[in-house]
């Protein structure tokens, strides 16, 4: 399925991601209103379920809150693309079932607005408005298996069901 | 194929593989896993709507009241509520009250509860310090630790590996604090990013314990999964007693693969002090002499080890702590509290002036027992100067080693020991 592409620049920080005025909720619908505030304001109105968010280096960084994959997750992004991810974002989003792709090339041949696909599984970006189609690094089986439970907790759950999981 | 890294090696004994290569992703068996006061809260709401009746091991999660201790406020005593009680109810043995309470990353390798060979993840980004006894250590999230409390594994991509080898003589007062130091200076914050920092080389043999546990608790200061020693001598004569469980020894293949080899000699290291906001910021002590400072903080995960207080109390011993600067020495655990009131090293701390706190973080991310005000500047021994990290956002943190601490505390400005 084919969604917008919202686009950034490097080290985007989880401040901007989620102020931290907002930290005081966990309610997920509540922080997506709230997503990007800082650097997009007008983010939360734009974004419709299945876009993505494209951006530059170390996408992420800063403090380790989880709740900027999961206002991203809230806001309706299907996947966020990016140059490269922060250490612990990264976690946090396969941990909350958020996908991510890394790739530079998808990256640099997007613009704001552009219409993407994503083939998660495959790793393939297609850029439909501009007809380009780039690959990333194939998303790891393990990890699509996590984020197709909905998170960790969820997979965590699914695998302590099945008998003997546990030993 | 080439052989394996040590990092490699205790991932792929915890996966149960014969091999695994970077890059992969691993879900490993841990051998022990660490909340604290700040991430433990939140990790238990999780673990609870996994729907488990019981931990996966009771005598393999330590639950550590590091941060505010004892609580400095309504929230922080809520917070440590949720996690004794929840202590209680799954009877966690590793689980300790205010008296017994510290720095998590002290505490565990001195109860021996992380031996070689270990697998450990933590909910707190300096759980990469045991890497110094030659197992693999490093920070998850809140989520993680839910899950890991769950089933005792923790998936894991497996990283590439630096190799540092040191070599040469150590210069007088240099420690591991400024080995580290310079190597973030050199190699930049994010120099090792994802990546496993191994160290090697002759001049590993005559780092002592407490200067390891410094190089390895600052990995992540260099954004990488952990850093890492291989077992020598002294990590056994370290763990004889003291380990709760068998050590593993493992060390590197000699035909292992690394990223990128760095050589350094450690004779061209003197002191050195990390300037504001970023621990990558590391310049000789020289190029900070003379700067004014309000506040002298030595403690914390990264040198409050009884052998950084000798040295802090070698220095103040019979002199006194400028009139213009508050200086705080905090033993992050009860036996290095115990251990410097029977070498008198606690007398000569207020003898000097000095104020001597009981087991916390405190002042290290700015907790209480030492925050700082606008404008001030202060000296630390901890592992971060971001901005506002001791306190306000307009406030100066300079990371240096216990000597540079002391002399500093002495002078009222920055300078190194020779300069008293
Ligand atoms: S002493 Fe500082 S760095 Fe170490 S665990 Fe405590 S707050 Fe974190």
């Amino acid at each position: 399925m084919a969604g917008r592409a919202h686009k950034y620049g490097d080290h985007i920080d989880t401040d901007i991601i989620i102020a931290a005025r907002y930290l005081v909720t966990a309610d997920a619908d509540e922080l997506a209103q709230h997503c990007m505030e800082d650097g997009d304001a007008e983010f939360a109105k734009r974004v419709r379920p299945g876009d993505y968010i494209v951006a530059g280096e170390n996408f992420g960084c800063g403090s380790s809150r989880e709740h900027a994959p999961i206002a991203i997750k809230a806001s309706g992004i299907a996947c966020v693309v990016a140059k490269s991810f922060a250490r612990i974002f990264c976690r946090n989003s396969i941990n909350i079932g958020l996908p991510i792709l890394i790739c530079p090339e998808a990256v640099d041949g997007t613009a704001m607005g552009d219409e993407l696909e994503v083939a998660l599984a495959a790793g393939r970006v297609r850029n439909v408005t501009r007809d380009r189609e780039f690959q990333a690094q194939p998303f790891p089986a393990f990890m699509l298996e996590i984020v197709e439970a909905g998170g960790l907790i969820p997979f965590t759950r699914a695998r302590l069901q099945k008998a003997g999981a546990r030993e | 194929m080439p052989g394996m890294t040590l990092t490699e090696k205790i991932l792929a004994a915890h996966a149960g593989r014969e091999r695994v290569v970077p890059g992969e992703f691993v879900l490993a068996k841990v051998d022990l896993v660490l909340g604290n006061d700040v991430t433990a809260p939140i990790a238990i709401r999780e673990f609870e709507s996994i729907g488990v009746d019981t931990v996966f091991a009771k005598d393999r999660i330590a639950l550590v009241q590091s941060h505010y201790v004892p609580n400095k406020d309504i929230k922080s005593a809520e917070q440590a509520k949720v996690m004794r009680e929840f202590a209680r109810r799954h009877q966690i043995d590793l689980f300790w009250e205010v008296g017994r309470a510290g720095v998590d990353h002290a505490i565990l390798p001195q109860e021996g509860l992380v031996v070689p060979g270990d697998a450990v993840v933590g909910a707190d980004s300096h759980t990469c310090t045991y890497g110094a006894l030659g197992c693999f250590s490093t920070g998850i999230g809140s989520t993680d630790l839910a899950a890991a409390m769950a089933t005792g594994e923790c998936w894991l991509m497996v990283p590439k590996t630096l190799r540092f080898v040191l070599t040469g003589q150590r210069r007088p007062y240099v420690s591991g604090k400024d080995i580290i130091l310079y190597i973030i200076g050199m190699i930049g914050v994010d120099g090792a990013l994802y990546r496993s920092m191994e160290y090697t080389g002759s001049a590993v043999a005559d780092l002592e314990m407490h200067d390891r546990f410094t190089i390895a608790n600052m990995a992540i200061e260099a954004g990488a999964k952990n850093g890492v020693f291989a077992a020598d001598a002294k990590t056994r004569a370290y763990c004889d007693g003291r380990a709760k469980r068998e050590p593993v020894y493992l060390e590197a293949d000699a035909d292992a693969e690394y990223e990128k080899v760095y050589e350094i000699d450690v004779s061209q290291i003197g002191l050195q002090v990390a300037f504001p906001h970023l621990p990558e910021n590391a310049r000789p002590v020289g190029e900070a002499r003379g700067i004014r400072i309000d506040q002298v903080f030595i403690g914390s995960c990264t040198n409050g080890w009884i052998e950084d207080l000798r040295v802090a109390a070698e220095i103040l011993r019979g002199r006194q702590v400028h009139g213009d600067v508050r200086a705080i020495v905090i033993p992050p655990t009860r036996e290095i509290y115990q251990q410097a009131l029977r070498e008198g090293l606690l007398e000569v701390f207020v003898e000097a002036g000095a104020a001597v706190g009981p087991p916390t973080c405190g002042p290290c991310l700015g907790g209480h027992m030492g925050v700082l005000a606008a404008g001030e500047k202060a000296v630390a021994t901890s592992n971060r100067n971001f901005v506002g990290r001791m306190g306000h956002k307009d406030s100066a943190v300079y990371l240096a080693g216990p000597a540079v601490a002391a002399a500093s505390a002495v002078a009222g400005e920055i300078a190194s020991p020779e300069d008293l």
